[in-house]
């Protein structure tokens, strides 16, 4: 690629001595290197995180605990009323899979700050590659351990009372990816403006936090007070978990609505959809500017 | 005394296109403070260019910018003649950088960050595998190649960044305190592949370093103050430039003797914390002379031909092995470090 960059805009005189300053080893095309940047970006997340054990026991243990204390615990309290019949345990099992994968998508992304502290981030801005596939393959990449998070959960479904045809999980496969994407672009937003880890702790509590009890994960996003109401509906990840529960729960979830309109599924996956894409140019802008 | 090195075209170093770092007029500012102010030089093509300085005098801040890792405020550089404004992508796979700072990934083992590296580069997996084991046992680290990182000592890091920094044959390679830190065997095995490698690849290397001897072997040297190149010239003609021997000595009363002196031979000396200094054009006859003229006794004397220390001091008043006492300190204020946690 360094060879044609010369080729084509160089003055004459400067092609008289090229192997003094061309690279001297073979090199691929822009594209070729761009995707295989995206690709090694994502092994390399792949390759951390099943090297850190600590970190995929971690990820499992607060949503297991929601799952099986708090909706053991809740369930007699809630009986079924405005959960649309089903027990809380299963209601809140679609919102445990949502918040793992909001959990392990922030965590990922926020590692880019260590990355800042560590050096290896600087590693790959002064590599020769597009900022748009450093950041597309950090996204990737937190998306696929996000969801094999969340499939690891989904092996409770038995327990707790949930069967999945083979179009059923498909779906919500490719549910999980979309939510796991567009959280780790926003992650990525956040740990790009992020300077030190001591900025994780209030990430959590400011911003993780209320995205999770905002969405419809732990209760009914029906029958609330109007501003708990408006807060879930302004509330992205919402939009995230109403169809994970609409997949697993088929006809007992009770939808989301407008007012009194059921919004449909794909119009909630378009509004994740962009949201991650718009997160995801805002990251490619920022790390544009630290070159 | 610039070395003569293959390949090199006279001519078209002389219209400025085949220099391998050309900076003109070059300015940084930081807000109020200008780190970097209209410095202007070029370095030839196999070059081992030594960049030297107190800490805070610009130099991280310039190599930052010739790698692309910050913005001119002002002024050009051009790098295997690619501007590092208008084409950094043409800047970044054409250069190697070895840092002060670790850039390894500690959970990957040494063949994977030299992948990944090669991954990031372009370069063919085939043409990776062919150059990575030469490499590895360049540094020493075939038998480490399959082990995580973290378990590596600080020498050990080090060397797998500088194959890394090699891996992708770049024209011109940032050395920035490649060997601070490290004990004496490592430093010199890790000049042992400098060599090796300008020998066998004419590879450009910009250097920085608060070693005299790792300055001593440059070809031409830059000293850079407060943001504006002070001297730039080969060791020796730098040497020549401070021109005077240093005669030290030490007696029962410095500052008497100092006195005695200035009458008896007209000789200004300056008394110092290790003695008394004196410049004197020729050191060896110079001294019996001085004892015609003085009355105290005197515990030591010493002759000194001008070193690159004494071209330091001359030329930024500050002393070279200060300035690397302060290094570590000062890694934190560092500009370019501060660029990456902004």
């Amino acid at each position: 690629m360094a060879t044609t960059d010369r080729a084509t805009p160089a003055p004459a005189s400067e092609a008289a001595a090229p192997d003094v300053l061309a690279p001297r080893a073979r090199r691929e095309g822009r594209v070729a290197r761009n995707l295989g940047t995206i690709a090694m970006v994502w092994q390399r997340e792949m390759i951390r995180f099943f090297r850190m054990p600590s970190r995929i026991i971690t990820g499992l243990a607060q949503p297991l605990l929601f799952l099986f204390v708090l909706g053991a615990g809740i369930d007699p309290l809630v009986g079924g009323r405005s959960t649309g019949g089903v027990d809380y345990q299963e209601f809140i099992f679609p919102g445990v899979i949502a918040m793992s994968i909001l959990f392990s998508s922030l965590f990922s992304a926020i590692s880019i700050v260590w990355d800042r502290e560590f050096g290896f981030l600087r590693e790959m801005l002064v590599a020769p590659v597009s900022r748009t596939a450093l950041v597309l393959g950090k996204a990737v990449g937190g998306g696929s351990i996000a969801v094999v998070q969340g499939l690891i959960l989904l092996l409770a479904a038995p327990l707790v009372g949930v069967s999945l045809s083979p179009l059923e999980f498909l779906a919500m496969f490719g549910l999980l990816l979309l939510l796991a994407f567009a959280l780790n672009a926003f992650g990525i937003v956040i740990a790009s403006r992020m300077q030190r880890m001591e900025g994780f702790q209030m990430v959590m509590t400011l911003v993780v936090n209320p995205m999770l009890f905002l969405s419809g994960a732990i209760f009914p996003t029906e029958g609330l007070p109007t501003w708990l109401t408006v807060l879930t509906r302004l509330n992205p990840v919402t939009y995230g978990v109403d169809p994970i529960r609409r997949v697993m729960l088929g006809s007992d979830a009770v939808p989301l609505t407008w007012g009194d309109w059921v919004v449909p599924i794909w119009l909630e996956v378009v509004i994740v959809f962009s949201l991650g894409t718009a997160m995801l140019a805002i990251a490619v802008q920022t790390f544009r500017k630290t070159e | 005394m610039c070395r003569e090195h293959q390949g090199w075209d006279h001519a078209s170093v002389a219209n400025g296109n085949g220099v391998a770092v050309a900076v003109d007029g070059l300015v940084k500012r930081f807000g109020e403070f200008t780190a970097v102010d209209g410095i202007s030089f070029e370095v030839e093509p196999g070059e081992l260019f030594g960049f030297l300085g107190p800490n805070g005098a610009g130099k991280t801040t310039t190599i930052s910018i010739l790698c692309t890792l910050l913005h001119p405020s002002g002024g050009s550089a051009r790098v295997a003649g690619h501007d590092v404004a208008g084409d950094p992508t043409g800047v970044r796979s054409t250069i190697g950088l070895v840092f002060q700072e670790i850039t390894l990934d500690d959970y990957l083992t040494g063949a994977e960050n030299l992948r990944f590296h090669g991954r990031l580069y372009g370069l063919p997996r085939a043409e990776t595998k062919a150059r990575m084991q030469p490499l590895l046992e360049m540094v020493g680290l075939t038998d480490w190649a399959d082990q995580q990182v973290r378990l590596y000592s600080g020498g050990m890091k080090r060397r797998l960044e500088i194959a890394r920094g090699l891996l992708h044959t770049p024209r011109v390679l940032f050395l920035d305190e490649p060997t601070i830190g490290l004990d004496p065997q490592t430093r010199t095995h890790i000049w042992e592949y400098v060599d090796e490698l300008r020998m066998r690849e004419a590879t450009t290397m910009f250097l920085t370093t608060h070693y005299m001897d790792e300055a001593e072997r440059c070809d031409r040297i830059a000293i850079i103050d407060q943001g504006r190149i002070v001297a730039i010239d080969s060791p020796s003609a730098l040497k020549a430039s401070v021109g005077k021997d240093c005669v030290t000595l030490d007696t029962a009363d410095n500052v008497t003797a100092r006195d005695e002196i200035a009458r008896g031979v007209g000789v200004e000396g300056e008394v110092l914390e290790d003695g008394l200094r004196l410049r004197v054009d020729d050191g060896e006859a110079f001294v019996p002379r001085l004892f015609d003229h003085l009355t105290v006794g005197v515990h030591s004397i010493n002759v000194r031909r001008p070193s690159l220390d004494d071209v330091f001091i001359e030329y930024t008043g500050r002393d070279m092995r200060d300035a690397e006492a302060g290094a570590t300190q000062q890694m934190a204020a560092n500009p370019m470090v501060r660029a990456f946690r902004k």
